[in-house]
């Protein structure tokens, strides 16, 4: 095995853990850590970790658990996402966990955190309203206010206060971590097939399930061999996936639009861990720094209003700056955010002649034979044209 | 973040001797309901000739809004909701639905926003249509995420600018004075855009004013609903509601809002007076939870009338403001009291299990059998995770519970046969406990 192989592999087995079997892992390495769940899409990581607790990713749990309570307490017509995280709360699942953190991405989510905490009495649950406005001071000074909020209550409720110091070394470790991942989005953004979207995807995604300190040597390594490795070369389309910022598609998926003829050169997948577009200066006040760069140096997505950066343009020019030559619109069942955007996606990219599909997934989906012919078409449509 | 469920007390008490009697019930839907339909055809009639006389305009939402500071410059508030809702009620909302999947959007999106767009873009709006075209889009982010994208889309459709006002959920016991402090900031930009809009200087004292005829309207609002404690029960207040709230969530600010509602309260006080119901036996007292389903509002509702069941009280009434536990815009105060009806006084902005516990005051208070939840797949803000709060009610409470399932306005959700089947069901259960438990029937019934 290369290391690469080994590497992606090592994620892979992460994957496949619940969230608590995780933080058990990572307690083999840093002994009595807690945990401490992050729904998606972005939350200060930073400020988790500088509270001596592990931040996690809470991504549903795809299909590693049956739904048997939690879709009582929510419809058929919420995503799955959703249901899978309420009901490792329902089943007590969350063992190790000190407590999550939701925010403001979408009714769903807000009710979730509600019903969770309900549900999960001895649990700290935190909701942060991220703001939904143009940088303007006044957005700056509310989300410092907001950052600061979550700082006190976390250290109250631990009973140790974060110090400025604490989390300038976390964003230390976080900045490296992003930084390595954009090195790797970039690697394959230029020779594409030398990393697999599904590959970068599950690297990506285990980074939301390792501790900093542990994900930046296995970054590490990856960048490194990564030179080495000889890209897969075939006939492919260059695509951006788009609309996957909160559930997580079953790496099936990515593999069959892979397999159908594309090369992801750009995604949304796990964007709340990558954020931000540069490293964020700590500086004298650090959590100021942090909603700083959530307020002005953030990429788009779905979840945010920014009047400054409006999303159409995002996307076209994530495309543009990939060389992409079409893309694909993956969302998740239910998602009204994903779903609502995709009417000014398809208007914008139809006024400038990008191809596109959409396409519909949920954690539970177990056959991608029809997806994979639906992308065939499209990229044969696209390449024999 | 708060997770409480504590009953929030309670503004007005009116308690009323239960004297049944036949007179005037016939006539009770008629008379409020009449006044109601006065006040917002004149404003209808406003918007009617906006569309071509020039008359500045402004998109708002309903949720939490501050139509006051528009109403302060003469601009006519416009609401795509009420746009939607009118569609539904009218059955005239299919098409446009349709239109608006053919753009793009998916059948799971909220039908309101695909009514409203399909009617749109099919020349609704404009010059041409029957709805003005706004020149300001506000977007009052009162709870709903769907508020953002629905405002962004008509903006860009129709290339309108868009003032956003974030507003921060309330996420611990109180809105902290940042939380207060970042809305004020985002009020005057508003009013900075108003002035730019029209051309006027904003005027203080005029808010006052309008914030006083609010007050007034919204102390009507307290007590017509308080009325509702009463057996039998004035109104409905699920399917009645809708009569009052246009005029306290669209026309808020203005006298005719204010008058509106002394007239009803008039009205209902009478009909309490003389023991008269809304319906000629009320047997059944339910607490209703989410929006209904427009398309089939008669339908829906002749299936509890059946039943002899009154709502007297429902958390959907209260999406623009919870003006019955006590708050009141204060003319003293006006960016302030403004900025905090918007964060924390309108059921949107707050948590799930905060609405458990309005839902629990309005069962102990304003003494009802039954809990009835419409589940509405369009409106996510509502809906998501109802079955949690049907877990709480009856497993917790002990209150007997319905959930029932379909649209606020796309018809093609509403299944009557199956809904009958439930309702039906569901008060038999309730009538054969009742009888098992010799308990006495409720005042108000006949013998
Ligand atoms: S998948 Fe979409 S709808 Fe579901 S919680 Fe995430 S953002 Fe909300
Ligand atoms: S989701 Fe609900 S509150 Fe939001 S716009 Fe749709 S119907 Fe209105």
């Amino acid at each position: 095995m290369t290391v690469v192989d080994d590497a992606v592999q090592q994620c892979r087995d992460l994957l496949d853990l619940l969230p608590a079997e995780a933080l058990a892992r990572a307690q083999e390495r840093h002994p009595r850590v807690a945990g401490f769940a992050v729904f998606p899409v972005y939350a200060p990581v930073e400020i988790i970790h500088a509270a001596g607790l592990m931040p996690l990713g809470l991504f549903g749990v795809g299909n590693k658990l049956e739904i048997t309570n939690a879709d009582s307490r929510f419809q058929s017509f919420i995503c799955s996402i959703a249901k899978s995280t309420l009901e490792l709360f329902l089943r007590n699942e969350m063992k190790g966990f000190t407590g999550a953190v939701f925010s403001s991405i979408c009714d769903v989510a807000r009710n979730l955190a509600s019903v969770a905490g309900r549900n999960a009495p001895g649990m700290y649950l935190e909701y942060l309203h991220l703001p939904q406005s143009s940088p303007t001071e006044a957005c700056r000074e509310f989300t410092r206010s907001e950052f600061r909020r979550f700082r006190d209550n976390l250290g109250a409720r631990t009973g140790r206060p974060i110090t400025d110091d604490a989390v300038a070394r976390s964003l230390g470790l976080y900045n490296r971590v992003r930084a390595l991942t954009r090195q790797l989005y970039q690697e394959r953004r230029h020779r594409p097939g030398v990393l697999s979207a599904a590959e970068l995807f599950t690297v990506a995604q285990a980074c939301t399930r390792l501790m900093p300190e542990d994900a930046i040597p296995l970054l590490e390594d990856l960048a490194a061999s990564l030179p080495m490795r000889k890209p897969v070369s075939r006939d492919c389309v260059r695509v951006v996936i788009e609309g996957s910022f909160c559930e997580q598609p079953p790496i099936e998926l990515i593999e069959a639009i892979e397999a159908a003829g594309c090369h992801v050169v750009d995604d949304d997948l796990v964007v709340g861990w990558r954020l931000f577009r540069h490293d964020v200066p700590a500086g004298p006040d650090p959590v100021a720094a942090l909603a700083d760069a959530y307020v002005a140096d953030s990429c788009y997505t779905s979840v945010r209003f920014n009047a400054a950066q409006p999303r159409t343009t995002g996307l076209l020019r994530r495309a543009k700056d990939a060389g992409a030559d079409a893309v694909v619109f993956a969302a998740a069942k239910f998602c009204e955010p994903a779903l609502l955007d995709y009417v000014l996606f398809r208007k914008a990219l139809d006024e400038q002649g990008v191809p596109h599909l959409k396409i519909e997934f949920e954690e539970k989906m177990w056959t991608f034979d029809r997806l994979r012919t639906e992308v065939e078409t499209f990229t044969e449509s696209m390449l024999f044209e | 973040m708060t997770t409480g469920t504590k009953a929030p007390p309670v503004s007005a008490t009116v308690s009323a001797p239960a004297k049944p009697s036949a007179s005037a019930a016939r006539d009770y839907r008629g008379v409020v309901h009449d006044l109601s339909k006065t006040v917002m055809t004149d404003w209808m009639n406003q918007l009617q000739a906006a569309v071509h006389d020039g008359t500045p305009t402004a998109y708002l939402m309903i949720s939490g809004n501050c139509v006051e500071i528009l109403r302060c410059f003469d601009i006519l508030p416009v609401f795509p909701e009420i746009n939607a809702l009118q569609l539904a009620i009218r059955k005239k909302a299919l098409p446009y639905i349709l239109k608006a999947e053919e753009i793009g959007y998916a059948s799971d999106n909220c039908a309101y926003v695909k009514a409203d767009m399909g009617y749109t873009l099919s020349g609704g709006v404009g010059e041409e249509g029957t709805m003005p075209k706004p020149r300001l889009i506000v977007c009052n982010f009162v709870g709903c995420n769907v508020y953002i994208k629905w405002f962004e889309q008509c903006a860009a459709m129709m290339d309108v600018p868009l003032t956003m006002i974030d507003i921060p959920f309330v996420r611990e016991n109180q809105p902290s004075p940042d939380d207060v402090r970042y809305v004020m900031a985002q009020l005057r930009t508003l009013i900075e855009d108003c002035e730019k809009l029209t051309g006027r200087k904003f005027d203080i004292d005029r808010l006052r004013e309008i914030l006083a005829y609010s007050a007034r309207a919204e102390e009507g609002w307290a007590l017509a609903k308080s009325l509702c404690r009463a057996r039998p029960s004035p109104f409905d207040c699920y399917f009645d509601s809708i009569n009052m709230m246009g005029p306290i969530n669209a026309l808020r600010g203005t006298k005719a809002a204010a008058d509106f509602f002394d007239g009803a309260v008039a009205h209902y006080q009478k009909m309490v007076d003389e023991g008269v119901g809304a319906l000629d036996e009320e047997k059944f007292r339910i607490v209703v939870e989410g929006p209904p389903p427009y398309p089939y509002y008669r339908n829906f509702r002749n299936l509890f009338e059946k039943w002899k069941a009154v709502a007297v009280q429902s958390t959907y009434s209260t999406v623009g403001g919870t003006w019955e536990f006590g708050f009141r815009h204060d003319p003293e105060r006006p960016l302030e009291s403004i900025a905090e009806q918007m964060l924390m006084h309108n059921l949107c902005n707050r948590t799930m299990t905060e609405r458990y516990a309005q839902i629990r005051a309005y069962v102990e208070r304003w003494h009802a059998d039954a809990l009835v939840i419409h589940s509405v797949k369009s409106c996510r803000l509502f809906s998501a995770g109802q079955g949690d709060m049907r877990e709480y009610f009856t497993k917790e409470l002990g209150v007997p519970t319905l959930m029932v399932e379909s649209d606020l306005e796309d018809p093609r959700y509403y299944a009557e046969a199956q809904m009958k089947n439930r309702i039906d069901a569901f008060f038999e259960s309730l009538e054969y406990k009742r009888i098992r438990e010799g308990a006495p029937q409720p005042a108000g019934s006949q013998p």
